[in-house]
């Protein structure tokens, strides 16, 4: 698995791949559509190179696990779909309270409630507004491509570490279903930022360790809250964009995640026409790429959004934007799969205005 | 001047502390032999412990070990993931009859189910102790709670569930007792019923589960005498003390008859 020949694989294996090459040593998960090739090809691949794999008995139990394989210093990840995603928000915020870094990974769905198991980008707010209870948030990786879902998985589990937080890997039933050629590539070296320091390993010639989200003394609930707004704060120099064809384009379209790389199409095929549309595509969702915007607004362009959506991401970029310029929305519904054609006289009729 | 010598002295393991708990509590007495436990099996330095939510939720502040603080009912996942992260170290939960027989039904059934290798404390007081005092899974019939004033009914309310039968009765359990903390011989032997809880992890057999019927005279609004005789006279003929389960009776491991794909194969 660790040579660098081109295989052509889903995106749901792509990013089973990518977690075992950031040295995924435990997996807790629960069967769910459409990212049951996850849990699937773990079942096999990772006892095989010596790590633990449990079928949980529902998502509930699984984050949980992951929590206390968190609090042991493994490099751990669930991986679920909307509903499931839903289940998990109360271990998430408990992870998030008690500083511990792990990978949880999102193949979204059309919902609310049960929705459907087509593709859809309606956990946008889910994600990017911690999702459970309480003042946190994950940071959140977006991609676009089976190749993007492998090299983030790598991305997640440093970032989760670096900053001992959960990191949500966003992605969807068109990224994980999809089949594309993906390079393998193994980081020349792993770090997990000092997990020793602080990690439960037994209380040998040393204090005690806790990790908890407890805090009764007075003071104590809001130095933690402190902590927590400095950390992502910091985590802000993460933020990451694609930005396509911007220079000297009147109007420009952003868009994330599978959504992102249709409209690139559009994108394309426009510009081959003459008109002048770029695209934006932000590869963190928290942290937002708000800088990227704010210096396209500044310079005098105008917005379009387009999700797979009833209209999420579009305010992150309005609040990017809000000193210099608005942003149009283009909602395309979920339950519905959209092609790059779909996107075009959404574009056009903006670009006419 | 007389010799004075000390005959009664808390472990090591044990932090000298004021209780937060209320007169006649028996956590104060559960934590106790589980530190003694812990302390006579040599396994101080390899503890991890994974707390609940509740009174006990601060079992950490009494005990010198490493620990993790797990939601409310979570803490047989939470010690599933930790256990796994960490083969090589002990790790337990400490729960009450909210956390572990409400709540968390799904995650001590399952946990016990796979013979997770981790070992379970749980303490029975037929009440939610910390949010004051309501009705609990465990709740006697006819017993009176801030949640059911006139009295648990079987027909409104269902049966108190009897927890050491269902774990005894699964196939990952190791070992499984009921005992009391209502008399000195029934601590005593509650102390032994937790080494056994304990040892099945050590030898690598299954999931150890060990439930203690304990008072709350707080919130049964009665002092701590009539708690200990409540135990004795109305809990202990509902909740049976004894071996539910025991592998090492049988002379087996709790997941060999499943096939040959043991943890400890891998």
């Amino acid at each position: 698995m660790s040579d660098n020949k081109r295989i052509f694989i889903k995106g749901n294996e792509a990013i089973a791949r990518g977690a075992l090459a950031a040295g995924l040593t435990c997996y807790f998960g629960y069967p769910i559509t459409p990212q049951n090739d996850i849990p699937e090809f773990l079942s096999a691949e990772l006892p095989a190179v010596g790590g633990e794999f449990v079928q949980a008995e529902s998502e509930v139990a699984s984050a949980n696990m992951l929590l206390g394989a968190a609090a042991g210093g493994a490099r751990a990840m669930t991986t679920s779909s909307s509903p499931g995603i839903s289940l998990m928000q109360e271990a998430i915020s408990y992870m998030a309270g008690s500083d511990l870094p792990a990978v949880i990974v999102n193949i979204s769905r059309g919902g609310p409630g049960l929705g459907d198991i087509g593709s859809s980008q309606g956990d946008y707010f889910q994600s990017t507004r911690g999702g459970g209870h309480g003042d946190y948030r994950t940071m959140v990786l977006a991609p676009g491509t089976c190749q993007e879902g492998y090299d983030m998985m790598i991305q997640a589990f440093d970032m989760a570490f670096k900053y001992r937080n959960p990191v949500l890997v966003l992605g969807d039933a068109i990224v994980g279903q999809m089949k594309e050629p993906v390079t393998p590539w193994v980081p020349e070296s792993i770090s997990n930022y000092g997990v020793e320091d602080w990690c439960l390993s037994g209380a040998v010639g040393r204090e005690k360790r806790l990790l908890k989200s407890l805090f009764l003394e007075e003071g104590a609930l809001a130095g933690q809250n402190i902590h927590l707004q400095e950390k992502y704060t910091a985590m802000q120099a993460e933020a990451r964009a694609d930005v396509y064809a911007c220079d000297d384009a009147e109007l420009v379209v952003v868009a994330y995640g599978s959504i992102g790389r249709i409209v690139k199409s559009s994108v394309r095929k426009l510009r081959s026409e003459g008109h002048k549309v770029g695209l934006v595509r932000p590869l963190t969702l928290y942290p937002f790429p708000a800088t990227v915007l704010e210096d396209l607004a500044k310079a005098g362009k105008r917005f379009l959004t387009i999700e797979h959506n009833c209209g999420q991401m579009v305010e992150d970029v309005r609040l990017s934007i809000r000193k210099y310029a608005d942003s149009d929305f283009h909602g395309h519904m979920p339950g519905e799969l959209p092609g790059s054609d779909d996107f075009v006289q959404p574009i056009l009729a903006r670009l006419g205005r | 001047m007389s010799a004075e010598q000390i005959a009664f002295k808390a472990p090591e393991i044990m932090i000298d502390r004021a209780t937060h708990y209320c007169p006649g509590c028996h956590h104060g007495i559960a934590h106790r032999l589980v530190g003694e436990v812990l302390t006579e099996m040599g396994l101080v330095d390899d503890t991890l412990c994974v707390g609940s939510i509740g009174c006990s939720v601060f079992i950490y502040n009494y005990l010198n070990v490493d620990a993790v603080e797990a939601p409310h009912g979570r803490a047989p996942a939470v010690a599933t993931g930790l256990k796994r992260s960490r083969k090589d170290k002990f790790v337990f939960t400490y729960q009450g009859d909210g956390d572990l027989a409400s709540i968390g039904m799904a995650e001590i059934v399952h946990a016990a189910n796979r013979g997770e290798r981790i070992s379970v404390v749980f303490v029975n007081n037929t009440v939610y102790g910390m949010t004051g005092g309501q009705m609990a899974p465990t709740t006697l019939i006819g017993q009176k709670t801030t949640t059911c004033p006139a009295g648990r009914c079987l027909d409104r309310e269902g049966a108190p569930i009897r927890m050491s039968e269902i774990i005894g009765g699964l196939g990952g359990t190791a070992y499984c007792e009921r005992a009391s903390l209502d008399s000195v011989k029934n601590i005593r032997r509650a102390k032994k019923a937790i080494r056994k809880a304990f040892e099945v992890q050590q030898q690598g057999i299954g999931f150890g589960f060990v439930e203690l019927l304990s008072g709350c005279p707080t919130n049964w609004r009665m002092d701590a005498v009539a708690a200990n005789k409540r135990i004795t006279e109305e809990m202990i003929p509902y909740f049976p003390l004894g071996v539910y389960k025991d592998v090492t009776a049988e002379g087996g491991c709790a997941c060999t008859e499943h096939g040959t794909d043991s943890k400890e194969d891998k």
